[in-house]
């Protein structure tokens, strides 16, 4: 078993909901950036979301755009972000989802990224813009060397679709809230969890709801139904304030904190 | 089937495909169902070639540019008038025939990206003729050296929304109408504006433009009784191009698109995908030459035409190189701006600076093909958009 799938078991046993941040890799730059997850893990995320900067983000909103530019701006790259993965594995042993464009793995090679992810211990890899007809070669690769392609879903994904995105996924799938771009939200639309009821009768992989979470609330609601609540644009602006302020890693750790309590509570446990 | 139809993918060879958020699968499946539904259809098509004649004024001339054929001594240059037509440009007959697409389909909300602002002209004159709500997005660079067509589209009724991001051009206008239209699904119609993107797109805008080659060629064997030698277009997302090369694929015709050379090789200065720095990449959906860095980040370009001014290609063109059918050459921003002026003095015929690449280019080769050989190109469209653009480089480079 993978750590995705010893992670998801791991929930499953304990009656909890995974929590799964997101941040830009290299944002505002790489050592702070590490310090950021690091003390993500350290809070209790279950998965941690790592996306890596492209300079066309035409999936997200303005606030992923523009920490996705803060990172590029430092010449942030895929083998960074790798590196990056390394670091945070001889400290963490939270799975560590990479989040990318579909351009920046073909540059680099999709068998060599799939070794290169496989030997940092990064443990799966989602393509915003790698839908499933297109993501064989890179899922096979990916499988190949013990890595999960994580599948996106949509509300606008026919039964149909499900079916065939099942049958191929592996890990978890990410069932994207609403249809849009990445962004926070105050409200989460009824369509993921009809979305996600969908789904079930597909698959037996937990399903991850994102896209438009950013308050306690809205992850509570999404763990009535889903298995796990994927924040990610509401902690990128968080990051985004806390860089004129100083020490970006403890802000973060704060504001995460008070988004999350118990997830704070139960990271202590481990 | 022919080897230049795509698969049902939308793949020609390893080029094109559909990458894209999820999100935009079934609205692109939707689009797919509608325009297959469409293609063959009488109905359809006779109302397409009612609105190619009747408002958009087609058939273009094919005129023969005797004195410029003249002054370079080689091969006779004809010109395909894409210019003369409704709005100035070949971008209406994507327009038109989208349009009447989106209708059928009962969309209420047209969105569109334009670079040079002839597609986004294009977009909102046929918005305006269907009463359909339109807004256009534009990079704000764009907006300022096409501010005559900004001016056309609120004239029409359209909003034009600039973009901050990127390198404020095309590229950046494709990616905010595509965050529009993966956020409107349900109402919203995207009437891309070149043969780009996921399919089907490169297909059905290269099939609502392929009305300028099949004119051309009639155009030409009616009046020299055999097919010209040559073919030359300029090359942006490749619309006007493949438009004009589209007929003449099985005949034995050579055929020249011409790239945006810019102001240097370096990457960044240029929009020549072909060129070093361009590489088999994903952008914007499909699967094409991308002009990229090391890392796989995608190049900024430049060239003096907006419409030129983008770093990838659609994906028909990477195939129909990879096959050796295409020869593709590029054009600096001096030599256009030199072809733009000898068309202007010598046919009494003001190019747009786009197609004056393609100008720039038979002006390159007709001296050295002999007297009896012959080359359409394509003048995709009118400059009168680029008048100021003009005057600020002639004057950029008397001060250098
Ligand atoms: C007159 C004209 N020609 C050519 C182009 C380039 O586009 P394409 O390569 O799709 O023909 C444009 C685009 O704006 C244009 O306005």
């Amino acid at each position: 078993m993978n750590r995705i799938a010893s992670k998801f078991a791991e929930l499953h046993s304990a009656g909890r909901k995974g929590f799964i941040p997101f941040v830009s890799a290299g944002d505002p730059n790489l050592d702070t950036s590490l310090e950021i997850v690091l003390a993500l893990a350290d809070l209790g995320a279950d998965i941690i979301e790592l996306g890596v900067p492209f300079s066309d983000p035409m999936a997200d909103g303005p606030t992923i755009q523009a920490s996705s530019m803060r990172a590029l701006a430092n010449g942030v790259r895929l083998e960074d972000v790798i590196e990056m993965s390394r670091r945070f594995r001889e400290k963490s042993d939270v799975p560590i989802v990479l989040f990318s464009y579909l351009n920046p793995l073909h540059r680099y090679g999709l068998e060599r990224l799939a070794r290169h992810a496989a030997a940092a211990g990064i443990d799966g890899v989602l393509v915003t813009d790698a839908v499933d007809e297109e993501a064989a070669e890179i899922g096979s690769l990916l499988r190949a060397n013990g890595l999960d392609l994580i599948s996106l879903i949509a509300p606008t994904t026919s039964d149909e679709r499900l079916a065939k995105i099942a049958a191929n996924a592996s890990g978890f799938l990410y069932a994207v809230s609403r249809a849009g771009v990445t962004g926070a939200r105050s409200e989460t639309s009824s369509s993921a969890e009809e979305l996600v009821r969908r789904s079930r009768k597909f698959t037996d992989l937990p399903v991850a709801v994102g896209f438009g979470i950013s308050t306690r609330q809205q992850i509570e609601e999404v763990w009535e139904y889903a298995d796990a609540a994927v924040v990610g644009s509401a902690i990128v602006a968080e990051i985004e304030r806390s860089i004129p302020l100083g020490n970006v890693p403890e802000r973060i750790r704060t504001f995460v904190g008070s988004l999350l309590p118990e997830v704070a509570n139960a990271g202590t446990e481990n | 089937m022919s080897k230049y139809e795509p698969d049902e993918r939308g793949y020609w060879g390893e080029f094109g495909g559909r990458f894209v958020p999820e999100t935009l699968v079934a609205p692109l499946d939707e689009l797919t169902a509608g325009y297959f539904a469409l293609r063959s259809d009488e109905e359809f098509n006779r109302e397409f070639n009612y609105y190619l004649r009747d408002f958009a004024g087609r058939p273009t001339p094919l005129y023969f540019a005797e004195r410029l054929t003249e002054k370079l001594g080689g091969a006779r240059i004809f010109l395909k008038r894409e210019d003369l037509t409704h709005t100035g440009a070949h971008k209406i007959n994507n327009a038109i025939g989208q349009i009447l697409l989106a209708r059928r389909m009962g969309k209420t909300r047209i969105i569109a990206e334009t670079g040079a602002g002839q597609h986004g002209v294009a977009t909102a004159t046929v918005c305006a003729r269907f009463g359909l709500e339109c807004v256009i997005y534009m990079g704000t660079e764009d907006i300022r050296r096409q501010e005559l067509n900004v001016f056309r589209m609120r004239m029409l009724g359209a909003e034009v929304r600039g973009v901050d991001s990127g390198s404020r051009t095309l590229k950046d206008a494709i990616n905010e109408s595509l965050r529009d239209w993966v956020t409107n699904v349900s109402n919203t119609y995207y009437l891309l504006g070149s043969a780009l993107g996921p399919h089907p797109y490169p297909l059905m805008v290269r099939d609502f433009q392929s009305v300028i080659g099949r004119e051309a060629r009639e155009q030409f064997l009616a009046r020299e009784g055999s097919l010209p030698d040559a073919l030359v277009a300029c090359v942006g997302g490749g619309s006007n191009a493949i438009g004009l090369f589209h007929a003449f694929l099985e005949d034995n015709v050579r055929m020249i698109g011409v790239e945006a050379g810019g102001s240097g090789d370096e990457l960044g200065m240029h929009a020549a995908r072909f060129a070093a720095g361009g590489h088999i990449g994903i952008l914007q959906g499909t699967k094409s030459y991308v002009l990229q860095d090391a890392a796989g980040q995608v190049a900024a370009t430049h060239s003096i035409s907006a419409g030129l001014d983008y770093a990838s290609i659609g994906p028909e063109h990477s195939y129909l190189r990879s096959i050796g059918r295409v020869e593709y050459a590029s054009a600096s921003d001096d030599e256009a701006f030199a072809a733009f002026k000898e068309l202007s003095a010598t046919e009494g015929i003001i190019p747009a600076l786009e197609t004056a690449h393609g100008i720039a280019h038979a002006i390159r080769i007709a001296p050295t093909l002999p007297r009896e050989a012959t080359m359409i190109v394509n003048l995709s469209g009118r400059g009168d958009k680029d008048l100021m653009s003009v005057a600020e480089y002639e004057n950029g480079r008397a001060e250098r």
